[in-house]
């Protein structure tokens, strides 16, 4: 009976997977098998087009019109002004001057934090794959559970150390242990700011790790072989062999770090969603909040602040088209 | 002893560990406990009901303040354990308190009144699984709605994003058309713009085409990815011609060859890329936060999003939802561990 119903399953199987078959023979035979070629990239350009390309378009749109309607032909062609008013600023180093501090106050937290998360990242990076790249038992292991973070839905991750964090929370307690006061970390400005670099580093130091492991892995041993002739001591391997052969690696690392660290916004918006004030509001939260989830949804602003935006990470994939084409 | 930690520290051609490998351990042992450690936290934690959650300083197993149901009282009591005087030792019901004296019963003979000053008893505790913190999910929230919409999206996701991918793959790695480089460096192009600076016009994409509040609204426009088109197109280009020509010269369609010859035998690279959108798309924040407004849409970041912007809801079934959530991924990473980080470190993309 069960070997009836699985032949008629497999039957069934089969015959779904060819449902197919006769529409493309047909396809093929109108349009010939050059111009068939066309037919199995055009889904994916379709999507590319109506969700990558257009929008492009549409933000350039967005950018020099106003007003909160949402269609483009709806929209009055106001040319710079958004721009304008994001760039219009008394003094740039100092927020308050400017017309839009909430996005002055977001480029230079943005900025800190880039500095601050992406060199740390990348130094913690690669002692951790340099320990790793060692002869340790257990090597799979630890890798893995440098790993793990990255896999973990920034939500999860904001809310693990939201826990952590919290005014009675597992950390205070160590704190009041030791003797001191309990501290509210996330509703202070420069502790706030100060975590959410640590997390972000706690979520995706695995990923940079492991291509820093790579990277390591990648060098010929006879290389170390040779040096060990020369009885080289380490921090001279390291210097002289080590660092110019991992540097493609490193600025890999580097380049896709920064791309993602200026893109900030999931773990942070959930962890701190901005505060205290604005201390941790970075640029991808004012496009959120401005297009969004303001009252009055200024989309104008939004998009302009976006091309913004790609103007840096334009020249942040530039340089690593350059520095990977130097490695492969 | 001895030959144990030799073992343990051998390395190749000397047995003996110099500070360097007790540096290093030290390292990784750290390490371990930083990384994993908030997990295991966050898990321990699940377990902990209202009560166990408020208390300070936390424990880690789910001890609790014990309550005991005694006949004739309408709610279940307190217990206290007694420290000094006659009674101590023993656990008794606290029915009421007025100044520092309580009033208690013992539960073994539950009609006389035992007055103690409260500073020689403490509340007993014990340790208990709230286990209602996972089941009270699907009773009292709309879990089942958020866990389906999650896996909805991650699986028919996944689906589309495996077959246009390697469709698009397949033409760009067997055939020779014209504009075909083109159309290559346009889907490479499509990496330099990251979905963050077009949110405001897919909205307006999402909303003229009728897809704001809706699933697919989510799963459409990142099912075609760079990273995708790329993974499968160098892996299908290392497959042989000759095993397309001989299947032309049996007169199979360009589908058939497509669908039964080189799908098949792109199994490796697909299984990489399956696990790459099962990732992107559990984990997905931003795009499903604008696009669903709903309740009933929510997946379950934004679910968990949501909960933990309210004073109202409770911590204890925020902590098992995020357990919940990081569930699958974490059992995925612990069968396929080599396999995503051989993937990940060979494409150097996340």
């Amino acid at each position: 009976m069960s070997g009836v119903a699985a032949r008629a399953a497999e039957r069934t199987y089969a015959a779904v997977m060819n449902v197919p078959e006769r529409p493309m023979r047909w396809a093929q035979a109108r349009m010939g098998t050059g111009r068939f070629a066309w037919l199995f990239v055009a889904p994916n350009l379709a999507i590319f087009g109506i969700f990558t390309f257009l929008p492009i378009a549409i933000d350039f749109i967005y950018a020099f019109t106003g007003g909160p309607e949402l269609m483009p032909a709806d929209r009055a062609f106001t040319g710079l002004a958004n721009l304008r008013e994001l760039l219009s600023c008394g003094n740039y180093l100092n927020p308050n001057t400017c017309t839009r501090d909430i996005f002055w106050d977001g480029v230079w937290n943005t900025l800190r934090f880039v500095v601050l998360q992406v060199g740390l990242m990348i130094l913690f990076s690669l002692i951790t794959a340099l320990v790793l790249n060692r002869k340790v038992i257990g090597r799979g292991f630890f890798r893995a559970a440098f790993f793990y973070p990255v896999l973990l839905s920034p939500v999860v991750v904001a809310l693990i150390w939201k826990w952590i964090l919290q005014r009675y929370g597992v950390l205070n307690a160590v704190v009041t242990d030791v003797g001191l006061h309990p501290v509210d970390w996330l509703l202070n400005g420069t502790s706030a700011f100060s975590w959410t670099v640590f997390v972000s580093i706690w979520a995706h130091m695995g990923f940079y790790t492991l291509i820093l492991l790579a990277g390591l892995q990648a060098i010929p041993a006879d290389i170390y072989e040779a040096a060990a002739m020369d009885a080289a001591p380490p921090w001279r391997t390291f210097r002289r062999i080590t660092l110019p052969l991992l540097m493609p690696s490193l600025l890999v690392v580097l380049v896709l770090g920064l791309i993602r660290a200026v893109q900030i916004f999931d773990e942070v918006y959930v962890l701190t969603g901005g505060g205290p004030g604005t201390a941790t509001t970075y640029l991808v939260q004012f496009i959120y909040q401005t297009g969004f989830a303001a009252q009055v949804r200024e989309y104008g602003l939004a998009a302009a602040a976006s091309l913004l935006l790609a103007t840096v990470l334009l020249v942040l994939t530039l340089v690593q088209l350059r520095a990977t084409r130097g490695t492969r | 002893m001895t030959t144990a930690a030799q073992l343990l520290t051998a390395r190749r051609g000397r047995f003996r560990a110099d500070w360097t490998d007790w540096v290093s351990y030290a390292y990784l042992i750290l390490g371990v406990i930083v990384m994993f450690g908030p997990v295991l936290w966050l898990f321990a934690s699940s377990f902990k009901s209202e009560a166990g959650l408020n208390q300070f300083p936390p424990t880690l197993l789910p001890w609790q303040p014990a309550q005991v149901q005694i006949a004739g009282q309408p709610a279940p009591l307190p217990l206290f354990h007694v420290l000094t005087g006659p009674h101590a030792g023993e656990d008794l019901a606290e029915v009421r308190r007025i100044g520092l004296m309580a009033q208690l019963l013992d539960p073994k003979s539950p009609n006389q009144v035992i007055r103690l000053r409260t500073n020689t008893i403490k509340p007993a505790m014990q340790m208990r699984a709230a286990w209602d913190n996972y089941t009270g999910l699907f009773s009292k929230f709309n879990f089942l709605r958020y866990l389906f919409n999650s896996v909805f999206i991650t699986v028919v996701a996944t689906l589309i994003t495996l077959l246009i991918n390697s469709m698009a793959a397949f033409a760009l790695s067997k055939y020779r058309f014209r504009g075909r480089d083109g159309v290559f460096l346009l889907m490479i192009a499509t990496l330099m713009i990251p979905p963050t600076i077009i949110l405001v016009p897919n909205f307006l994409i999402a909303s003229a085409l009728g897809l704001v509040n809706s699933l697919w609204g989510v799963i459409l426009p990142g099912v075609a990815t760079p990273t995708g088109v790329f993974l499968l197109r160098q892996y299908m280009l290392t497959l042989p011609d000759d095993l397309i020509e001989a299947a032309r010269m049996d007169n199979a369609s360009e589908w058939r060859i497509y669908w039964r010859i080189v799908l098949p035998l792109s199994a490796p690279a697909l299984a990489v890329l399956a696990i790459f959108s099962v990732m992107w798309r559990w984990n997905e924040f931003l795009w499903p936060l604008i696009v669903l407004t709903r309740n009933e849409h929510f997946t379950l970041p934004l679910a968990l999003y949501s909960f933990q912007g309210e004073l109202t809801t409770s911590w204890n079934y925020i902590l098992s939802m995020t357990i919940i959530t990081l569930l699958p991924v974490t059992i995925i990473f612990i069968l396929l561990q080599r396999r995503i980080t051989q993937g990940i470190a060979s494409a150097g993309v996340k």
